[in-house]
């Protein structure tokens, strides 16, 4: 009994600091985040938390009808829907040609393309800005010599989320192109030759045996790069300030203007939670599409 | 109808100093099952890599009923290979993964079937068709393999060390099914092994390769029986040949140190005398198997005898090996089980010196 009662603890004594950090910086937060979401705490009920009222649902009812949170959140949908798929499929065909040579050029096409995610975002903004700068940026330079008039990458409300999908695109695919080459690597040669005389040309190749080795890492790159695009952030933050007209503005920009600038920290919270539970869905859908694909 | 032609093939690797494959030179024949054996490293896959088109060919020609085909893609040799790991692909089923070259070939759905069903009939896989290779034994996969290269019908098959992964017992059953699938088949085989039993069991002509080269072709009873150099002599053959450093003088060979001193058989005496070996040195080599125990042979033989204190003895059920020494030689014998004698006894053996090998020691060629 005693030594029973012992085999089940002990293997909770292992994992308890690791839960507790967990605990403390994770999951008390967004507790504390939910029930701030429902009061209208700001700069005052920071000083003073008699101040603090509870406003129910109030928060979450305003959100829906707040245009600008709306608007941020058809943004966020953009991002999402065109970033993903763009920042899977570039990163995938980089990592499929680089890994189809091994002297030292294939070599140097990996750094040249990691460099952009061990940038600093700010600095690169800043550098991106420059590029876009619709007078003086090397973009509409270029244009101007092929006789294209010049885009206002970051002016025209139409062009300026693109012009940040593109920045954020080019941003993450050293990351991927690195997981995905990590996994190219570990598919045996053999399975390619084995292929090769079952007469698979190229494209038969990568479609019946690369795809569906990388389909663990493609599921990865999907959920990781799904969640970090929710929350983009740093690029409409740095170059654009959620404008030209709110196009740029996404969800966690609006949560930071609300929270950080206006000190609405309730209505910042609540819109931090609707943020967190679209998340969840979208990673629950992934994961059980994943799991009826294994399925089968 | 389909005839296999290396001619004067070498290959060198990009990045690699010396070739790995030097000169190779060989014809097959048609339906004729052909083992390449050798010690690891000796070139055996690469060879067989260049006739699949995996790898280049440095110089020379292949040709493929007359047609050189150095050039030409894998998949427009109609070859079809074993590998050593199996390459199964893992995320097909094992019908997926032996209908695979038929889809790419555009079979009708109708051919495919049948082609696949009538393949597992025969490798008893008819059970494992939904499975998915990582859900099999070994043993089955060796067989999903094999069934994709049978489902092909192609002209040639080429199976790179196909048992190596199999545990001893399956691998003699598996080598057993092999030799049975050729039979009935009859598909010309190019099966690359570095176990001379496997070589010797199933092979209608073995080619012993070394570093590169070539040392011997033949049946399996010619490399056994008339070896042409020192390293083929002791690569066939388990245990290996035994080799002695002797001086032929006055019909008799000596060891150095006179530990013994064995009469040569009239007709071999006087070849090796025509040969100019008279009063000189010479590598005699004695099969472990043409070491006698026997009275009767003892009898008949005198004079080529030899008693030898026994240092380790294995039982091995019907046959006992013996690691005996004289001075300071040492070899070994294979006897009858009856004649297994504890370590530190004296044996008197006989040697049968009318199935020996005479090599020069200068070149290790064969003399005879
Ligand atoms: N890709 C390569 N690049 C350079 N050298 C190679 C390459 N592949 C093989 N070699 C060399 O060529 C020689 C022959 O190799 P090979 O694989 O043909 O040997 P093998 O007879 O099949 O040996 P094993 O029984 O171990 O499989 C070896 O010395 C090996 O080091
Ligand atoms: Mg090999």
């Amino acid at each position: 009994m005693q030594s029973n009662f012992l085999k089940k603890i002990v293997p909770y004594t292992f994992v308890f600091p690791a839960l507790l950090l967990l605990a403390i910086f994770s999951l008390v937060p967004i507790v504390i985040a939910l029930l701030i979401s429902f009061t209208g705490l700001d700069i005052t009920g920071l000083g003073d938390w008699s101040q603090i009222k509870f406003v129910g649902l109030s928060n979450y009812l305003q959100l829906f009808q707040d245009n600008a949170f709306l608007q941020s959140i058809l943004n966020t949908v953009v991002y999402v829907v065109v970033g993903v798929p763009l920042v899977i499929i570039v990163s995938l065909t980089i990592a499929i040609l680089i890994n189809s040579g091994r002297n030292s050029f294939f070599k140097m096409m990996r750094l040249v393309f990691y460099t952009p995610s061990i940038t600093n975002t700010v600095a690169v903004a800043v550098v991106w800005t420059y590029l876009y700068n619709p007078s003086l940026g090397l973009f509409n330079t270029l244009l101007a010599k092929v006789g294209i008039a010049p885009i206002g990458w970051l002016t025209d409300p139409n062009v300026a989320k693109l012009s940040l999908i593109i920045l954020a695109v080019w941003k993450a695919v050293g990351l991927n192109m690195l997981i995905f080459l990590a996994a190219l690597q570990g598919v045996p040669r053999s399975l390619y030759e084995a292929a090769e005389l079952d007469g698979a040309n190229y494209w038969e190749q990568t479609r019946h045996i690369t795809l569906p080795s990388l389909k663990f890492s493609i599921f990865f790159v999907t959920v990781t790069t799904l969640i970090a695009w929710f929350q983009f952030f740093d690029e409409p933050f740095v170059m654009t300030k959620g404008g030209p007209l709110n196009s740029t503005n996404s969800v966690a920009l609006f949560v930071y203007q609300n929270g950080f600038q206006n000190s609405n920290f309730g209505y910042a919270a609540a819109g931090s939670f609707v943020m967190f539970v679209a998340i969840i869905v979208a990673t629950i859908i992934q994961f059980k599409l994943q799991e009826k694909q294994r399925g089968e | 109808m389909v005839e296999i032609k290396l001619e004067h093939i070498s290959k060198k690797y990009v990045g690699a100093k010396g070739y790995s494959v030097t000169d190779f030179n060989l014809k097959i024949k048609d339906k004729e099952f052909i083992v390449f054996v050798g010690p690891s490293g000796c070139g055996k896959s690469t060879t067989l890599r260049m006739i699949a088109g995996l790898e280049g060919i440095t110089q020379g020609g292949l040709y493929i009923d007359e047609k050189k085909v150095n050039d030409e893609a894998p998949k427009d040799r109609d070859i079809a290979m074993v590998f050593q790991n199996y390459a199964l692909y893992p995320h097909m089923t094992v019908f997926d993964n032996m209908a695979f070259g038929l889809k790419l070939r555009k079979y009708s759905e109708v051919e495919i079937e049948k082609r696949v069903q009538n393949a597992a009939q025969i490798l008893g896989l008819a059970d494992f068709l939904k499975r998915k290779p990582a859900a099999l034994s070994g043993g089955q996969r060796q067989r999903v393999a094999l069934g994709r290269a049978i489902v092909r019908d192609a002209p040639i098959f080429l199976m790179d060390e196909p048992l190596s992964n199999l545990d001893a017992k399956l691998r003699v059953s598996m080598r057993a099914e092999i030799a049975k699938l050729h039979r009935s088949l009859k598909t010309t085989t190019i099966y690359v092994t570095h176990d001379q039993t496997e070589a010797m069991t199933m092979a209608d002509r073995i080619v012993v390769m070394r570093d590169g080269e070539i040392q011997q072709v033949g049946t399996p009873r010619e490399v056994y029986e008339k070896p042409v150099n020192v390293f083929v002599a002791d690569f066939i053959g388990a245990p290996a040949t035994n080799f002695f450093d002797v001086t032929l003088q006055d019909g008799y060979v000596k060891t150095e140190a006179r530990t013994f001193n064995l009469a040569v058989p009239e007709g071999i005496n006087k070849v090796l005398k025509q040969a100019g070996y008279e009063g000189k040195k010479l590598i005699l080599g004695v099969r472990p198997e043409h070491i006698h125990t026997e009275r009767a042979f003892i009898e008949t033989f005198p004079s080529a005898t030899v008693k030898a204190k026994v240092v380790v003895s294995e039982l091995l059920g019907s046959e006992s090996i013996l690691y005996t020494k004289v001075g300071d030689s040492e070899f070994v014998s294979k006897v009858d089980a009856r004649d297994y004698l504890d370590p530190d006894q004296i044996v008197e053996l006989g040697f049968d010196l009318n199935r020996s090998h005479f090599f020069d020691p200068e070149t290790k060629e064969s003399i005879l």
